[in-house]
């Protein structure tokens, strides 16, 4: 696969394992009853297909996801819960086949991050304007500096010597 | 002999590059005009010398010729010709000529149209710009240099990833990477703007309409791809929160702010240092991008352009342009002056929590795509994984109160706003959003209870679009004759920014429907059998070989009716591809707003049955129909008088602009 080399989003997906992945989930794997079928399905979009390159089992067609995929209809069928099922999954595989990562030590900065970032620049900005909004009041009619008249005279002949009759848009 | 040429043509562009890139700046720091003077003609040669270059490595590929190791190892002569076109990029050597190449157009864009510029800015300007290009030319020429020779020449080609060969793909990355490439004049103006101490109105003038472009074709670009995504990867998925999907999602998220905090820099001189700030990052993370896909740390489960080697001079000439920016902005930030002033409620303020959300989203997606190599390389044995689940549940719930937000900030005025005034223009907008989501609980009675909401927020966002065009031309105001002539008079920027905000409600609701209300029906089927899908009936007429071009595919025959009358035949294919080997699988898909029946053909069962697959995707052309209005929206503010009276050439003074 050296040949394979291309920046293109969408190569890094394909030249997985998993290349015209038409075929994940095959008409035999299916469940009889509907409802145990669509947990099932809802379970194979978590869980990671181990093999490949953040693809869940669901979109998979690698002999290892749809051993996977069998192994959830397996305990379903069994009469597990969805979180026996995960947790049966994890024990045997660790938190790499959660899609979704558990919150725990090792993942509370990841999971914090949106409310940390969101404080933190809402903190950076919102001073700055709150206090421009207080300065507003007082400031706004403050006179120009002889540098800043001086610029405006200078813009404004600029203006005057090149301006033309208004056209069409 | 034509690749010698190229080959020379790449060495003295990066002598050139390096010339541009000393000379000016001393010369802006010596205050002597000569030196600075001399980097017009050097941006200009060195975009003609990456031209010739480029062009003698394209001509490799059209005639393949083998005698070169990239067109050997990556074209083959049975390929059609756009597929040896889009060859050129289609490989890593070649994509990185393609990236120095539009960089070296927008160097000599500012050369050629920066006359109004002030003259040590702009030769600080067209110097940094010529150091991003020399150390990626360096980087060119000592680690992945596209004109070497193979000795003895191949008689034939090991020819191109079949998945790029698609039209789609072909013009994917030139878009991606026009975007990419296109934020470096931004980060350009950022840090020639930090090195002279201060920013001056041309500033916003010049970044906003550079900005802008990139962040149309990017706009495209990332489309293209998730568009193809959707029919040649085969299960109706269009976005999977892929870590090199993120890779160009972050530039563009970070590109959105930027856009909207230049506009207020632009009009109000506000947000200077924060603008400044967006720009240096926004470009960042589009050399993080590059990083990502080219080290192949993301990647490393398989041998996807894996070179240890490339991926650390990468990273040091990222860490040099990131690093030396961000330590360039500590030092200096806080002498630029802080510009206008203004309430929180106003359209300011709006584009302030506007920034806030995309940012957020921005860090949440860079966390979630690193936060497992991080968490590795802490600690050896704690594997995550960070996939769909987590960014449905962090990024979703950022850009809802975006959403709702961009009507009400599109109709508040500048400086000062009334929000009261604002939400009564938009009551009708409330009301129809509200008609809309009682519609769309009646239509479907199934799905997520949450989806009518979302609907309703897309259509929100669309009527938001239609209230702010109207209140913008006074339409219950004046006459209709009036309204007309305003309606002529609106600036195109107005109309650019009421289509893209359109084509983000139109993206919306086709996210949520196709997400929301997707059918599909796995069957194994025999020729002659049937089976429905969302009104439509979908019989197998069977399978049979066909040759292409340059593949050997089994087509799928199906036809389709809809309540007993026929609608269409359809094909569905599984392609092998001569050289190299490898499947593809080709979705039949009939189209149509309302939403795509969308079939695959799986794998042939025991019983001489084949596995099925059909998909109802409700109005998933929304997605795309929404990015290109995106798109346009962009062109047409691109287009407007008010940036091409800013350009370059012309009188720097402002004609009155019409009020707003």
């Amino acid at each position: 696969m050296r040949t394979c080399k291309a920046n293109v989003v969408v190569v890094a997906l394909a030249s997985l394992c998993c290349i015209g992945a038409a075929s994940a989930v095959e008409p035999g794997e299916r469940l009889a009853d509907p409802a145990l079928e669509a947990r099932a399905r809802g379970l194979s979009t978590e869980l990671r297909c181990l093999v490949c390159q953040n693809q869940s089992i669901d979109d998979s067609n690698a002999p290892l996801a749809r051993d996977l995929r069998m192994l959830v209809r397996e305990r379903l069928t069994a009469g597990d819960s969805d979180k026996d099922v995960r947790a049966f999954v994890v024990a045997r595989y660790g938190d790499f086949v959660l899609l979704k990562p558990p919150f725990n030590l090792n993942t509370l900065l990841l999971w914090l991050t949106p409310l940390l970032v969101l404080g933190g620049i809402a903190a950076l900005i919102v001073p700055k304007m709150r206090r421009s909004s207080v300065r507003s009041s007082n400031q706004e009619s403050q006179p120009l500096t002889a540098e800043e008249e001086a610029q405006l005279e200078r813009l404004l002949r600029l203006q005057t010597s090149t301006e033309t009759p208004k056209t069409k848009l | 002999m034509i690749i010698e040429i190229g080959h020379f043509a790449l060495l003295l562009a990066t002598l050139i590059a390096l010339v541009q890139t000393v000379l000016p700046a001393v010369g802006a720091w010596k205050n002597s005009s000569p030196m600075m003077a001399t980097a017009t003609p050097a941006a200009l040669l060195q975009l003609t010398l990456i031209t010739i270059s480029f062009c003698a490595l394209t001509h490799a590929y059209l005639t393949s010729d083998f005698s070169v190791e990239n067109v050997w190892a990556n074209s083959h002569s049975a390929k059609p010709w756009l597929y040896k076109l889009s060859g050129v990029w289609g490989n890593h050597e070649g994509s990185m000529l393609l990236w120095v190449l539009i960089l070296a157009s927008f160097g000599a864009a500012v050369a050629l149209f920066g006359d109004n510029l002030p003259t040590t800015f702009r030769a600080r300007v067209l110097s940094v710009q010529a150091s991003i290009a020399l150390a990626f030319l360096l980087f060119i020429v000592f680690t992945s240099n596209p004109f070497l020779r193979l000795d003895p020449a191949a008689p034939e080609g090991r020819g191109l990833n079949p998945i790029l060969q698609d039209p789609a793909l072909a013009f994917h990355p030139p878009f991606l990477y026009a975007g990419y490439v296109g934020f470096s004049m931004a980060f350009s103006f950022a840090v020639a703007a930090l090195l002279e101490g201060r920013i001056d109105a041309a500033w916003a003038r010049w970044v906003r309409p550079w900005t802008l472009a990139a962040w149309m074709t990017l706009t495209l670009g990332i489309a293209m791809g998730s568009w193809w995504a959707y029919y040649e990867l085969g299960w109706g998925g269009w976005w999977f929160w892929d870590p090199v999907e993120n890779a160009s999602f972050m530039p563009w998220l970070a590109g959105t702010a930027l856009l909207h905090s230049a506009s207020v820099m632009e009009k109000r001189e506000a947000l200077k240092v924060w603008t400044i700030l967006l720009a240096i990052l926004t470009f960042s993370l589009s050399l993080m991008g590059t990083f990502l896909v080219r080290s192949g740390v993301l990647t490393s489960v398989h041998a996807f352009a894996v070179d240890p080697k490339r991926g650390s001079v990468i990273l040091v000439i990222m860490t040099i342009f990131v690093g030396g920016a961000l330590a360039l902005y500590a030092l200096r930030a806080s002498k630029l002056k802080i510009g206008g002033l203004f309430q929180p409620i106003s359209r300011e303020g709006a584009l302030v929590l506007n920034n806030i959300l995309l940012t957020t989203a921005t860090a949440t997606v860079f966390v979630g795509t690193l936060y497992p190599l991080l968490l590795e390389a802490i600690d050896k044995d704690a594997k995550i994984s960070v996939g769909p689940p987590y960014f449905n549940m962090t990024f979703v719930p950022l850009m809802i109160p975006l959403l709702i937000a961009i009507p009400v900030g599109a109709l508040l005025p500048w400086k000062r706003g009334d929000l009261t005034g604002a939400l009564q223009r938009l009551t009708w907008a409330a009301i129809a959003s509200v008609v809309v989501i009682l519609g769309a609980f009646a239509l479907t009675r199934r799905g997520p209870w949450l989806a009518p909401l979302a609907i309703g927020v897309g259509a929100w966002v669309i009527f938001g679009a239609i209230a702010d065009w109207l209140t913008r031309v006074r339409a219950f105001e004046v006459k209709p004759d009036e309204v007309l002539r305003r309606a002529r008079n609106l600036p195109r920027a107005a109309y650019g920014s009421i289509l893209a905000h359109a084509g983000v409600g139109l993206m919306t609701i086709g996210i949520t429907a196709t997400t929301a209300w997707q059918t599909e029906i796995i069957k194994a089927m025999k020729p002659g059998e049937t089976l429905a899908v969302a009104g439509y009936d979908i019989t197998f007429r069977g399978v049979a070989p066909r040759r292409g071009a340059n593949y050997q595919e089994t087509v799928g025959a199906f036809k389709v009716d809809r309540h007993g009358s026929p609608v269409l035949e359809l094909e569905t294919a599984k392609r092998l591809y001569d050289m190299p080997r490898q499947a593809t699988t080709e979705a039949g898909i009939y189209a149509s707003l309302a939403g795509d029946l969308y079939l695959v053909l799986g794998d042939e069962l025991q019983d001489g049955g084949y596995a099925i697959r059909a998909y109802f995707n409700p109005l998933v052309r929304f997605i795309w129909l929404g990015a290109v209005l995106m798109s346009l929206g962009g062109l047409l503010s691109l287009s407007d008088r008010r940036l091409r009276v800013g350009a370059p050439g012309r009188a720097s003074a402002r004609s009155p602009a019409p009020a707003e």
